[in-house]
């Protein structure tokens, strides 16, 4: 085929980055990922969680926990979703997210939301006491013991938790379970339809 | 007002709802739902879940088109869907017939096209229990359709049905899917479908913010070198005329995308036909160039922009989008509208406040036409050329003349070498990239619009996918010339092997491939064979006016690539016009 090579040809100055925003030629630039809490309002109704689920996972989007559960209304089931994601991510999961079907509405909650995780610890019966008292100091409370084990429920921030597990560890941790965060707005705002 | 080709439907609705029986069954409901809803063909193949609805359209006036493979069956809805604009219906049983569906599903999800798929399913209480011909349908579609419904009730099927027609069509188009447990369908009931209705979560968005308009407007308007981009979207919301006359009127060079192929006509001088791996040298420079674009129906995808560090990177993008997870997800928009393509086409016409001042720039796209004129090279004493024989195609045909194509090479020249001038005249499988869609792309073509044309160009290798197809194209006395740009390889494949991989030619060469013509014959069609130069008019002639599909065995010359060519991720503007200049990139 005729005409100029590639080496030849009028050329642009500028350049874009890997999320296709335009940016200066010379400077690096990159976005640093953050933490957001997506809050969505779904229908409540067989194969919906499979289907967020899977949308995060085929777009690759990094989920850190997902918790989902009843609301006020029983047709309308809320889940809760952190992800750590750079900006232009957080903002596609939220539109892929709003995009499903049986998604009533999604928005991402500010970062003073109320957060809160539970978490079941099970240790070695061996210690009760101290199990106790390291339970008291993260304002946890044992639901129950045996000759072999005990075992206590924590809840509160993500910080919070991990304290005490850590702290548990003292005692020979045989099992744990965490529920991932649960989080409401401060203040008198709702999660209305689409926003 | 419609740019859709016209499907008799309306008549057929009135005189139906006086004579409608009630209905008695779950699958009862659900044709009725079809017929409510205008479904003129159904493409389907036949099984045991599905039984009860295929016995529930032998009451029906719905024409159903038996398929020879459930692959093809939802192809030929996808295509006849990109016709008519209209969601193209197709039934498969339970298993393996809904994971043959499957290709089709994925690859008009790709392409947004309308389909509605509806799939037998084992019975209720077997689900689960990995009866014979289960498989989790639903599960296996979710990611691939804009909804996948599970029937749970016989009253509600009905129900099931017409919505998923209605999301099949509403806002961006997609397929859907209803899975039929075959108690449901054969479960009583006297409940009528509902009218097909979008689910209450489902927003479709019409007018553009009159604020973010007017910007971009502004934007476009004090432009240099400005640029519009027009995608399959243009077309989907029947937006072309729109289209014209916006870049006619304020006189802006017009790209477009491969779907978006006959959205605006490419033998107008501002047409800079298509840009992309293989577009168009000067649709490519323009495109790099640009310092605004106005980017309408387009996912920028990954074949178009190339690297998206050099797409288009001194230009503001004013992207109109109907999805609003479109923007901004692989390019930046500066200014995103979200609507319907035509209706912000017609908010953006009015904001206006002048045309771009943009003479030296059309100018220049002008002297890149003549700089990289897509020609080709046909020595006499060497094999036909591929190129020549889409084009003489070209010439003899109508500006209606539907085009469709298989995946590869051949796909590359009957995009390039055809002139396309109206909307929904091609059909092709761009997302997905689906070799062997266009046997049966052809046949709902042909049935979506049988006063047109119908050209189906295939390579061997896409052909041999598919080719059980001809069996239906025959049995329903089809009008379609199939040619098979015939060069005994994979040629895509090829020619990325000998670009990129030191010519090392694995499981890419077929030099075992049948002869076509025979093969056509056996299948009961007419089958011809080119060799040279010599008959090509003549026989394309005579494959024409055969009454009934006829296949061309074009043997082409194996050593022909596509050019122009941007390596994958590379720059547009670096385009290789040749197979040295690969090496230079």
């Amino acid at each position: 085929m005729p005409g100029p090579a590639p080496d030849e040809r009028m050329r642009p100055k500028g350049r874009r980055n890997t999320q296709g925003i335009r940016v200066d030629p010379e400077a690096e630039v990159t976005h640093e990922p953050r933490q957001a809490v997506l809050s969505a309002l779904v229908k409540h109704r067989p194969g919906v969680l499979s289907e967020v689920s899977a949308l995060f996972s085929r777009r690759q989007f990094n989920i850190e926990s997902l918790t989902v559960g009843p609301t006020v209304d029983e047709d309308t089931a809320r889940m809760t979703i952190l992800i750590e994601e750079p900006e232009p991510g957080i903002d596609q999961a939220k539109k892929q997210l709003r995009k499903l079907v049986p998604v009533v509405s999604v928005r991402e909650l500010e970062g003073e939301s109320v957060r809160r995780e539970l978490a079941l610890v099970k240790v070695s019966g061996e210690k009760p006491d101290d199990v106790n008292a390291v339970a008291d100091m993260y304002d946890g409370q044992a639901v129950d013991a045996s000759t072999d084990s005990v075992t206590v429920e924590i809840t509160g921030s993500k910080q919070k938790i991990d304290a005490a597990v850590e702290a548990f560890k003292q005692f020979d941790v045989q099992e744990i379970v965490r529920t991932g965060a649960a989080a409401l707005e401060r203040g008198p705002k709702t999660l209305e339809k689409d926003v | 007002m419609s740019e859709r080709a016209s499907v008799p439907k309306e008549d057929e609705d009135a005189e139906s709802e006086t004579e409608q029986e009630p209905v008695t069954t779950g699958a009862q409901s659900v044709i009725r739902a079809l017929e409510n809803a205008g479904t003129d063909y159904v493409f389907g193949v036949q099984g045991g879940a599905i039984m009860p609805v295929y016995d529930a359209l032998y009451d029906s006036d719905i024409n159903h088109v038996t398929m020879a493979h459930e692959q093809g069956a939802s192809h030929a809805a996808d295509a006849y869907g990109i016709v008519t604009g209209d969601p193209g219906v197709c039934f498969a049983t339970s298993g393996p017939g809904a994971t043959n569906l499957v290709t089709g599903i994925a690859d008009a999800n790709m392409d947004s096209d309308p389909v509605i798929a509806l799939t037998g399913q084992v019975p209720t209480e077997f689900v689960g229990n990995d009866a014979f011909q289960e498989t989790d349908t639903v599960g296996i579609t979710q990611p691939i359709t804009k909804e996948s419904y599970f029937a749970a009730d016989s009253d509600t099927v009905g129900d099931n049905v017409s919505e998923a027609f209605a999301l099949a069509d509403a806002g961006r188009q997609g397929p859907t899917l209803v899975d039929l447990p075959k108690d449901v369908t054969q479960g009583e009931t006297e409940v009528e479908p509902g009218k097909p209705e979008t689910p209450d979560t489902y927003d479709v968005p019409e007018e553009a913010d009159d604020a973010n308009v007017q910007e971009a407007a502004e934007a476009l308007s004090e432009a240099d070198r400005p640029v519009i981009l027009s995608g399959g979207g243009v077309i989907k919301a029947n937006a072309s005329s729109a289209l014209r006359e916006f870049a006619k009127e304020y006189e802006i060079p017009v790209i477009t995308t491969m779907p978006g192929i006959g959205s605006f006509p490419e033998d107008h001088e501002l047409s800079l036909e298509w840009a992309g791996m293989h577009g168009t040298g000067y649709a490519n420079m323009a495109i790099t160039n640009t310092d605004c674009m106005l980017a309408i129906g387009t996912r920028f995808d990954d074949r178009l922009t190339g690297g998206v560090d050099s797409f288009a990177p001194d230009a503001d993008i004013i992207h109109v989008d109907i999805d609003p997870a479109e923007i901004s997800k692989n390019i930046y928009a500066d200014y995103p509208l979200i609507g319907d393509a035509r209706e912000v086409l017609r908010q953006l016409f009015d904001a206006m406040p002048r045309a771009p001042d943009a003479d030296e720039w059309r100018e220049q796209c002008q002297e890149w036409k003549s700089e990289y004129p897509m020609t080709y090279e046909m020595p006499e004493d060497e094999p036909l050329k591929p190129q020549y024989v889409v084009e003489t195609f070209s010439d003899l045909t109508p500006d209606d003349t539907i085009v469709c194509t298989g995946v590869g090479q051949h796909q590359m020249w009957a995009s390039q070498f055809w002139e396309y001038t109206e909307p929904r005249t091609w059909v092709s499988s761009h997302g997905l990239g689906t070799m062997g869609y266009g046997v049966p792309a052809a046949i709902g073509a042909k049935l979506a619009a049988p006063d047109q044309e119908v050209v189906c160009f295939d390579g061997d290798g896409s052909f041999l996918m598919t080719v059980q197809g001809l069996s239906v194209a025959v049995r329903e006395q089809l009008d379609i010339t199939y040619v098979v740009l015939n060069n005994e390889a994979v040629g895509m494949v090829r020619q990325w092997q000998d670009g990129f991989y030191e010519g090392r030619r694995m499981a890419s060469e077929y030099p075992w491939i049948p002869q076509f013509d025979k093969l056509a014959e056996a299948f009961g069609a007419r089958g011809f064979t080119l060799e040279s130069y010599e008959n090509v008019e003549e026989t394309i002639q005579e494959a024409r006016d055969y009454d009934g599909p006829s296949v061309i065995d074009a043997h082409i010359d194996p050593g022909e690539n596509v050019f122009p060519m941007v390596p994958s991720g590379g720059d547009n503007g670096l385009f290789a016009l040749e197979e040295d200049h690969l090496d230079q990139l």
